[in-house]
């Protein structure tokens, strides 16, 4: 299997460097795969909507992707991407435009084939204010989104269907990412007539392309999917249906799981328990570990004093016992030392960050002229194990004579604070950290480190805007070319080490990803801990006790 | 009677009117901005301003309360911030779960509350009366969070008598009722207790005591209806109380109700549907307390409507 991913990737690699087109290889099924058969997810909270336009929280994600798809995907379970509605793609030499061709007989759940009008349709319906879509900023770079982000025009100037199996999209500026962003849930293909017959009440009557079709909505209890038999993708999904039940408690979802009752419980494995299961053999064999696109890490507003003083920022860094905070997350993280989490391209794998050294950092502190320390404020959310957390580095700062006071406040109410430049000095990210939108290191630096991001309202609670590095940012993402992908992810780890120089933030860890599952449910691992599908990769998995 | 009912329907509609001012400034004020809310994380400031426009909330306190107050007339509760769907949609979808578990909440608390009390009345001063007593007064106290998950773990994990936590059959209501109905049964057999034992302190029991009536009879004859019907009066205003717990105990159980939406809400500033579920609740309140005032009279003659 990693051989022939291995040989696909270098043979459209090689097709990329003659004429920058990719042709797609078709997914190899797994041939150990049963088909039929019904699983049971559970979820506590109610599911949000299945606009993919709209839904933008990680439950409805995964769920949004089997109803629909975009023109480009990523390959079960890794974060590769791959051509999806579009067969194949051609990108200029100048990075500035992306020309589609679509596969032939592609049909919405409606019956109806699905052309380069849809696409079109689709990319001027999310960028529209009138469908207030929190994705409609990814698609700043095309040309026209201005006009349209600002209700001048109706349509993207710079889509066009060239005809109804070729869609071409003309960009303002080379981006690298964009085929990142024609993989996200935004910019996945909708049908015209079911939007307009439906209206605001899309989300509750979603009609896609996607593996899966909705069943039965019953609200706040149950959402049932069915096997699309149309769908494109021969061999796809194994499942004939799935179940998501709503409104269990995740403690619950354990216990049912426990009784075979069912198959995956969506919120994972309540913290309380988690020891409870991983010692239990029999259990532990039946979860599944893997990374995540996440950095759990301390901001430090530096543009306040005394966090101005980048000896402070790194006393701070140095400060910290990463591997006891893990410890109160039951080990169910790895310690951080940059930005960018390990599972992410561009990460620096030589680089050692700062070490935990308590002398060291009193020193940096003395430096900086505060030999006593100082007072200052941490803000937390305040879940668990959030509070906790925030003790943790509450006494390590005490070590090295910071007194900072816990602020433990809602949600969002932490974020109103980070969105404020004289709101909070320390914010720990917990339960709001940074958890990348598509698996690109360019994710991690816009809105939560570039000048951006540093405005009322925004992500970037450091405040931290160095010029100089927004620059270089801008220009590895001009590097389109995916053969120079190397090259562009060591342009990205040089601006994340020069960030770490700076250090605006404490990186702390990087959450581990558990996913529990019924004895019966089948499929390789990597589909349980999908970068891009949470829970799992619904298209993919499959069953064993069926016939 | 017409001019009190009268009277009290406009206190009524002025009291849900102050609710709904209250709310709605407590919400405004919140620190919070339900539009990032919306707009998650990758949102540009651009994508920010639009929606707030879109949602009418970059305008002045009085106008969007005023646009709530005319629309609210018209029965509309607005569009859920997080979920795009009607508010009243939502709610009447989850109504009828939780008119279920009160009727299963007022029957547990009932059957329970006024045995203990009626029991603990007939044996005052001894052993069982001070143990029905401790026990009421536990249930009284005891958390519901606590209180369900105990219930869950004894009855639905370990014996299997019950299913764990849903929604759907009889058997998924019990738990959930008897964690609810356990809070009210301290209440009730408190109140039991102490109206019984005033009962058989009339003249009228000691009357049929000295014409030989069986013990049995003088009980569920003659003392029972008259002691019980002040304890009935009650079940109005516990329709306040039983609010308050449906948040915790809905969403123990992953019961399908109000309560439960409620709580998703406020953990997601959703607005619109924190004030529609809060001003449904105040309704249900200012309706069950009319109700108890109204029927009051009914059961007892010395109390007089003015």
């Amino acid at each position: 299997m990693k051989k022939f991913l291995a040989s696909t990737v270098a043979a459209s690699a090689l097709a990329l460097m003659l004429g920058m087109t990719s042709v797609r290889a078709e997914d190899a099924i797994d041939p150990n795969a049963k088909q039929g058969g019904a699983i049971t997810i559970t979820y506590k909270d109610d599911v949000a909507t299945l606009d993919p336009a709209i839904g933008y929280d990680w439950q409805n994600w995964s769920m949004i992707k089997s109803l629909f798809d975009g023109l480009m995907d990523y390959e079960p379970g890794t974060t590769n991407l791959k051509p999806d509605l579009a067969e194949s793609y051609e990108i200029s030499p100048d990075g500035k435009t992306f020309t589609f061709k679509l596969r032939h007989g592609v049909k919405f759940h409606n019956g109806r084939e699905m052309t380069a009008d849809d696409v079109k349709y689709s990319l001027d319906r999310v960028t529209n204010p009138k469908t207030q879509s929190p994705g409609a900023g990814f698609f700043g770079s095309i040309r026209g989104y201005d006009d349209v982000a600002a209700g001048k025009a109706e349509s993207l100037s710079g889509v066009t269907v060239v005809d109804p199996y070729t869609v071409k999209f003309e960009l303002t500026r080379p981006d690298a990412t964009f085929l990142h962003v024609m993989a996200i849930n935004f910019s996945h293909v909708v049908p015209k007539e079911e939007v307009e017959k439906y209206g605001a009440d899309f989300g509750k009557h979603p009609v896609g392309t996607g593996a899966f079709k909705l069943a039965e909505w019953t609200l706040g209890q149950r959402i049932v999917f069915e096997r699309n038999p149309d769908y494109w993708h021969k061999g796809l999904p194994h499942l004939d249906k799935i179940t998501f039940e709503i409104g269990q408690e995740p403690i619950v979802a354990l216990l049912r799981l426990q009784k075979g009752e069912i198959d995956v419980p969506g919120d994972g494995i309540p913290p309380a328990k988690f020891q409870e299961v991983m010692a239990d053999p029999e259990q532990k064999a039946r979860v599944v570990e893997g990374g995540q696109l996440h950095t759990g890490y301390v901001t430090m507003n530096t543009t306040m004093a005394p966090f101005d003083n980048v000896k402070v920022r790194q006393a701070v860094n140095m400060a910290i016992n990463k591997a006891r905070v893990i410890q109160i997350i039951n080990g169910r993280a790895v310690p951080a030392n940059q930005p960018l989490p390990p599972s992410m391209p561009g990460y620096d794998k030589e680089y050692k960050g700062y070490p935990y050294d308590v002398a060291k950092a009193k020193a940096l502190l003395a430096e900086a002229g505060h030999p006593d320390g100082f007072d200052t404020q941490l803000f937390a959310m305040n879940t668990d194990p959030n509070p906790r957390i925030a003790q943790a580095i509450q006494q390590d700062l005490a070590a090295i004579g910071i007194k900072a006071s816990i602020q433990s406040l809602a949600q969002a109410n932490v974020i109103a604070a980070g969105g404020d430049k004289a709101g909070a000095p320390m914010i720990w990210s917990g339960g709001m950290a940074w958890i990348a939108d598509f698996p690109d290191p360019s994710n991690f630096y816009g809105p939560i480190l570039g000048c951006a991001g540093a405005v009322p309202g925004g992500w970037n609670w450091s405040w931290y805007c160095n010029k100089d590095l927004d620059a270089k940012a801008a220009e590895a993402d001009s590097v389109v070319d995916p053969a120079k992908a190397g090259e562009r992810d060591k342009m990205w780890s040089a601006i994340y080490d020069k960030v770490m120089e700076d250090a605006p933030w404490a990186p702390v860890f990087n959450e581990q990803r558990f996913t529990m599952k019924s004895a019966r449910m089948g499929g390789a691992d990597n589909l349980y801990v999908d970068p891009v599908h949470i829970p799992i990769n619904y298209d993919n998995v499959y069953v064993k006790d069926v016939q | 009677m017409i001019a009190y009912l009268g009277r009290r329907l406009i206190q009524s509609l002025l009291i849900l009117l102050g609710v709904s001012l209250i709310t709605f400034a407590l919400l405004y004020l919140l620190p919070a901005d339900p539009v990032r809310q919306i707009a998650g994380r990758s949102a540009t400031p651009q994508t920010v301003e639009n929606i707030r426009q879109q949602l009418g909330l970059d305008q002045p306190f009085i106008v969007q309360y005023w646009r709530y107050l005319v629309k609210l007339i018209s029965g509309d509760l607005g569009r859920s911030y997080i979920q795009r769907s009607e508010v009243t949609e939502l709610i009447v979808s989850r109504l009828p779960a939780s008119l279920l578990l009160m009727v299963g909440a007022i029957l547990c608390e009932l059957l329970l509350g006024l045995s203990m009390g009626l029991i603990a009345a007939v044996k005052r001063g001894t052993a069982t009366d001070q143990t029905l007593m401790v026990a009421s007064f536990v249930g009284v106290s005891a958390p519901q969070f606590v209180v369900g998950l105990l219930l869950l773990y004894v009855f639905a994990v370990r014996l299997s008598w019950f299913p764990i936590g849903g929604y759907g059959t009889w058997r998924h209501l019990v738990l959930p009722s008897l964690t609810m109905g356990i809070l009210g049964a301290g209440w009730y057999a408190r109140m039991m207790r102490s109206s019984m034992i005033d009962v058989l302190r009339q003249d009228y029991v000691r009357t049929a005591r000295a014409k030989g009536l069986a013990r049995g009879t003088i009980l569920f004859r003659h003392a029972l209806p008259n002691a019980i019907l002040p304890v009935i009066a009650m079940i109005g205003i516990d329709i306040g109380i039983f609010m308050g717990g449906i948040v915790v105990v809905e969403s123990v159980f992953g019961w399908p109700g109000i309560g439960q939406l409620a709580w998703q809400a406020i953990q997601r500033v959703d607005i619109p549907i924190i004030m529609g579920v809060t001003l449904v609740s105040a309704f249900a309140i200012v309706l069950g307390n009319l109700l108890a005032d109204i029927i009051a009279p009914f059961i007892d003659p010395r109390i007089k409507l003015r």
